[in-house]
């Protein structure tokens, strides 16, 4: 079985951009990890795209090939949607099929056009991940299905808005210095707790913003590293998929994502390596409460204690294990059909030491990417190693 | 019906009609497992063998928020109370009305029943406290 490498990495800053397309961002970000990677366009065998409002937000369907024209790539492609988890999923098809030595270089990513909805049309759009009729007809939205989730999490555990807000704060913290994000402005515990309410508990800075970008990774084969000289140090050494019931009220807690942790566990297992070993993570911080039930699913903390963790320092940047240096959903912004491709794309860059962040992390050789798809219905977590 | 052209959701508008009419049910599948329409198979364990039971006349609101930020779906709904309320063999998602929203909390026993939106007129689940 070949090590699949990343060998090339590539963004568009996430932000308001309203009147860009979907295939100029995609064209960007991949002629980004093109540069970046020195592999060129004709050695691509195949483009995995992740994307989830196309329809909506551009009247586009049938994506993929053209994301490959975009990028300047012939070679089969195909859209892969799984909601917000959309771009993790296109990774992990990705991993396993240079696995298998079917291919050894493809280019995988996502975009996502939305700021051009306006909130109405993107609140509405966001809610089709959704259950339409059971949950959406009752005027579910999803802040108000993460504020179920946090509601439910300080009943069960414990803990408060205020614990929440410490999340936030961190990760516009982290974002400060990193020009892709959309956010680079430092917030407090007040401004989290005074902001507008969106759906009690959660405010609108317990909110990831709403966003356009585009992200793209090259993976190769190692055989193809090594023939071709690439310096490609990181490894995607471990990927798994967990599934859940689609509507929250289905789902045997209200207070866990039982999804991502079969993902992690999967994942981890397939690295051969355990949550001790992990030094970063990003995960999917769509809403402040998002973070805490990804860090305790990924065994990062124990069930119920995830809630303190950024508050008492744990997983900042300068603490023992950083969550979402990048900024995470929450400030580095959330194109959602991007974002979990531009997680791998910041753990490289973590991991081989040309982060803004990298700093904080810098003797990290193993990083854990978590991204989730409704209210982590599909949920996909890759394992990274630094492997020289 | 939330269709443009009016069209029914068959199984769901249908459960919608039963709960008008005082007749709401669940899906029970031989080894017991509860579920919702339309479905012709239990999701919990893949038995194909459902029967239409009565749901429980009441439920138990599990987890409450104050929805400030709706879809346009709602604008003129909101704020309100979006609830998950247990009936034993299933859950059910619903605006809790006829009450302020600040004495909508956990624990609040609820009858399911069926509402107007006051944004398009369309029917939606509701609860009321019992």
């Amino acid at each position: 079985m070949s090590e699949v490498r990343v060998a090339g990495v590539g963004l568009t800053p996430f932000g308001n951009t309203p009147e860009r397309t979907g295939r100029d961002l995609f064209a960007e970000a991949s002629a980004a990890a093109f540069d970046d990677g020195d592999v060129p366009r004709t050695d691509v065998e195949g483009v995995f795209y992740g994307n989830f409002m196309g329809e909506l937000a551009e009247h586009q369907g049938h994506q993929g090939p053209l994301m490959a024209e975009a990028a300047g790539v012939h070679a089969p492609a195909t859209r892969y949607e799984a909601a917000c988890a959309s771009s993790g999923a296109a990774v992990r098809e990705a991993v396993k099929r240079i696995r298998t030595g079917e291919n050894d270089v493809l280019l995988v990513g996502g975009a996502e056009r939305m700021t051009n909805l306006g909130t109405a049309g993107a609140t509405e759009a966001l809610a089709i991940a959704a259950d339409d009729l059971w949950e959406v007809r009752s005027g579910m939205t999803f802040p108000g299905a993460y504020a179920l989730m946090a509601q439910a999490y300080f009943r069960e555990f414990g803990g408060d808005h205020e614990d929440l807000a410490h999340i936030a704060v961190k990760n516009h913290e982290n974002a400060l210095p990193n020009e892709k994000a959309q956010y680079q402005r430092a917030i407090t515990v007040e401004d989290v707790i005074e902001a507008p309410t969106v759906s009690t508990p959660l405010g609108l800075y317990d909110s990831c913003p709403i966003s356009d970008g585009a992200s793209t990774v090259v993976l190769v084969s190692d055989e193809y590293a090594r023939d071709h000289g690439l310096d490609a140090p990181v490894a995607i050494t471990g990927t798994g998929q967990g599934g859940d019931r689609m509507a929250l009220q289905d789902r045997e807690y209200l207070a866990r994502s039982p999804a991502a942790r079969i993902a992690g566990e999967e994942a981890y297992a397939d690295a051969g390596c355990s949550p001790e070993d992990v030094d970063v993570a990003e995960v999917h911080d769509c809403f402040t409460i998002a973070e805490v039930l990804a860090i305790e699913a990924l065994d990062l903390e124990p069930v119920g204690e995830g809630i303190t963790a950024a508050r008492d320092g744990r997983t900042i940047a300068d603490g023992d294990r950083p969550i979402n240096l990048s900024g995470g959903l929450k400030a580095k912004g959330h194109p959602v059909g991007a974002t979990g491709a531009s997680q791998i794309v910041e753990l490289t860059q973590l991991l081989r030491g040309d982060h803004v962040n990298s700093e904080f992390v810098s003797d990290a050789t193993v990083g854990v990417a978590h991204n989730a798809g409704g209210t982590v219905a599909s949920a996909l977590v890759h394992v990274l190693e630094v492997v020289e | 019906m939330s269709d443009p052209d009016g069209i029914a959701d068959a199984g769901f508008d249908d459960w919608l009609d039963a709960l008008a009419e005082g007749e709401a049910y669940f899906l029970e599948c031989a080894d017991g497992h509860g579920s919702l329409p339309p479905r012709r198979v239990c999701p919990t364990c893949g038995e194909t063998s459902l029967e239409e039971r009565p749901l429980p006349e009441t439920g138990t609101l599990e987890t409450v928020t104050i929805t400030h930020v709706p879809t346009p779906s709602f604008e003129n709904d909101a704020p309100f109370a979006l609830a998950v309320a247990d009936f034993g063999p299933v859950r059910l998602t619903g605006q809790v009305v006829g009450m302020d929203l600040e004495d909508v909390e956990p624990g609040l026993t609820v009858r399911p029943d069926v509402g107007v939106s006051e944004t398009t007129g369309e029917r939606l689940l509701v609860f009321r406290s019992q």
